[in-house]
């Protein structure tokens, strides 16, 4: 078949491929496209009792321009959840981010298959649960109730919860997502870990580099691309760090340490209805997460990375 | 067994001449390592079975949360599949499951399919179409307007149909479909064969490992999902067992259970709540381990896959 055909001869031909993309395509439309555009409603003084459904309601509601956006910068609790939701990124950014890459090149060095393909078997296994589940793990185990709690009752040691400690949150928080997601994120960086050329090993090994050196020299080298790229996702994500985790702890830790962005609109937009409000909290989380994506990804194309796009 | 893969297995596990000896203390601590990070996945696993099948008098003893085993009573689980909301989520959950699972696995493979083409009408406007859903995307308030508006609330369709495409794994589908010589597609398309036959005839029999996979992740992500039950689910009779776990569990409200006590020889009338607990925590668990093994050699090929290019 050339390449090069008519616009209408390709339609003749194509068109059972247009049928096949259209249901995803149009669920897409419905729930990903519209729901973008409806942000606008972050302008306006939404009312749903303006029409019979939120299409009515939009046309007949009031624009108010950045009304919403003033009321938002001004509540103290919004600029709480975005200093919550920023340090742990950071956090975990410096405690979970290294850990795949240090389990990877742990179990790339076990020398064994069989016992390899066990423990990545039982490492990745967490990754399947629900945050419900994992959560209820941490309960059962470090909880009031739970097994640590309990054995220190029997020693009579002082009990100590930290499910429902506000200060030590981050680190709850933290060795959750490790718990859950270290084996799992150590797939890309065993995948990268394999490509890398065994014959450089050699060769350094010859001109007497030792274990560290060829961590360093080579190992390290071997993974950039990798570690770069998912720095970045990371960092243009640095305002989404989950939800359910932290909507199924806010209760027991209480709103000061564990409201996030995503929370903070659950909690003051639609369980109060204030519709505008937090559209316009969650204009403001896409549209700071879509400079930040873009600015990451150009700043490693100046380093000379390829990032998560091909530049042009 | 050839003598060349022989050869190329001895090469990965005997070490190589220019490596060092590893030292004693080194393995010492990769070992201690290892083992930590797999008994920090499996105990916490272990003690929630055991728990779950423990009889009162075992909990007692032990003062909650159980070790070691002692019988194997299965009273909670009479308990929670006797009728009432548990065994009810249960249903609710595979219900959505099954038919979340195989009506994203239709729209994903059509449409993977669709775009697997480069050259066809529309191909790269339409493709963007699709990727440009990773950088721009709605938040929670008007997603939640637009899937109420349409009049899902409380509809057990609320919790598939919104997040029944996942660009990625269409991504990934479609990835392994290019992968896969035009040569055969060509000849078919010689031989008089529609698109529709192509796919089923030709293209679907070679992914069988792909499609293993996302469907898979389509399956854990619907058995899982939770935050969407919270959005739209108010009635308490269609809450899926995610939604029931927390309520239960981490928000110790009881569950209506069939009142009835359990009639079985030698079982205690009333199983202990805990063990109930932690059974439902277990069948939570269970879909997820029972798939596990069947798709887990194709983890790493299916998600390199997808990894590759979009």
């Amino acid at each position: 078949m050339s390449p090069r055909r008519s616009l209408r001869a390709r339609l003749r031909a194509d068109w059972p491929l247009l049928v096949m993309t259209a249901p995803a395509a149009l669920i897409l439309l419905v729930f990903h496209y519209v729901p973008t555009l409806g942000n606008v409603i972050a302008f306006q003084d939404y009312n749903p009792f303006e029409g019979n459904n939120p299409l009515e309601a939009f046309v007949h509601s009031d624009w108010i321009g950045f009304g919403n956006f003033e009321t938002l910068f001004q509540d103290s609790a919004f600029w709480d959840a975005v200093r919550n939701t920023l340090s742990i990124t950071l956090f975990q950014l410096v405690f979970f981010f290294p850990l795949p890459i240090v389990l990877a090149i742990l179990l790339n060095s076990v020398a064994s298959p069989k016992l390899r393909s066990f423990i990545q078997g039982v490492v990745y296994l967490p990754h399947f649960f629900s945050w419900v589940l994992v959560i209820t793990f941490f309960v059962q185990m470090l909880g009031g109730a739970g097994l640590l709690a309990q054995e220190m009752r029997r020693h009579s040691i002082h009990e100590w919860n930290i499910m429902t400690n506000p200060h030590a949150f981050l680190v709850l928080v933290t060795s959750e997502a490790v718990w859950k997601d270290v084996g799992w994120g150590t797939i890309v960086f065993l995948a990268a870990l394999a490509a890398i050329d065994p014959t450089l090993y050699e060769a350094a090994a010859v001109d007497g580099a030792g274990k560290g050196r060829r961590l360093w020299h080579i190992t390290l080298p071997g993974l950039r691309p990798v570690i770069v790229l998912l720095l970045i996702l990371r960092l243009g994500d640095a305002l989404s760090v989950g939800f359910e985790q932290y909507i199924l702890q806010r209760e027991a830790v209480g709103r000061q340490a564990a409201e996030v962005l995503d929370t903070f609109v659950y909690y003051q937009a639609i369980i109060p209805q204030q519709w505008g409000v937090g559209a316009a909290a969650g204009l403001f989380k896409a549209v700071v997460g879509l400079v930040l994506v873009l600015t990451a990804n150009k700043v490693a194309h100046m380093l000379g990375e390829q990032g998560v796009y091909a530049k042009g | 067994m050839s003598a060349r893969s022989d050869i190329a297995r001895r090469a990965v596990t005997v070490r190589p001449v220019w490596e060092e000896r590893p030292s004693i203390a080194g393995e010492i601590g990769k070992g201690a390592v290892l083992c930590l990070v797999v008994l920090a996945v499996l105990f916490p696993m272990w003690s929630i079975l055991v728990t779950s099948l423990a009889s009162r008098e075992t909990i007692n003893a032990a003062g909650g949360m159980v070790i070691v085993p002692k019988e194997i009573d299965l009273s909670a689980y009479v308990t929670i599949f006797s009728g009432g909301q548990i065994t009810r989520a249960v249903w609710v959950s595979v219900m959505v499951t099954v038919a979340g699972t195989a009506f994203s696995l239709c729209l994903t493979v059509l449409a993977a399919y669709g775009l697997s083409r480069p050259g066809s009408f529309a191909h790269r406007p339409l493709l963007l179409y699709f990727l440009l859903t990773f950088l721009v995307y709605p938040g929670l308030v008007p997603s939640y307007l637009v899937v109420t508006g349409l009049g899902l609330k409380d509809s057990l369709w609320a919790l598939i149909i919104p997040s029944a495409v996942s660009v990625f794994n269409l991504v990934v589908v479609r990835a392994f479909f290019m992968s896969i010589p035009a040569e055969l597609i060509d000849s078919a398309h010689i031989d008089g064969a529609s698109e529709w036959q192509i796919l089923a005839l030709v293209v679907l029999p070679l992914s069988k490992a792909v499609i293993a996979v996302v469907g898979l992740f389509y399956a854990v992500g619907y058995w899982n999902a939770y935050f969407n039950a919270v959005l739209y689910i108010d009635d308490n009779d269609k809450w899926p067992i995610q939604r029931v776990l927390q309520s239960y569990i981490l928000a110790g409200q009881s569950p209506h259970l069939s009142g009835a006590p359990v009639n079985l020889p030698g079982i205690t009338a009333y199983p202990p709540t805990l063990a109930v607990k932690m059974a439902v925590v277990v069948v939570t668990v269970i879909p997820a381990i029972l798939v596990y093994p069947f798709v887990q050699r194709h983890f790493t090929k299916g998600m390199m896959i997808g990894a590759v290019k979009g």
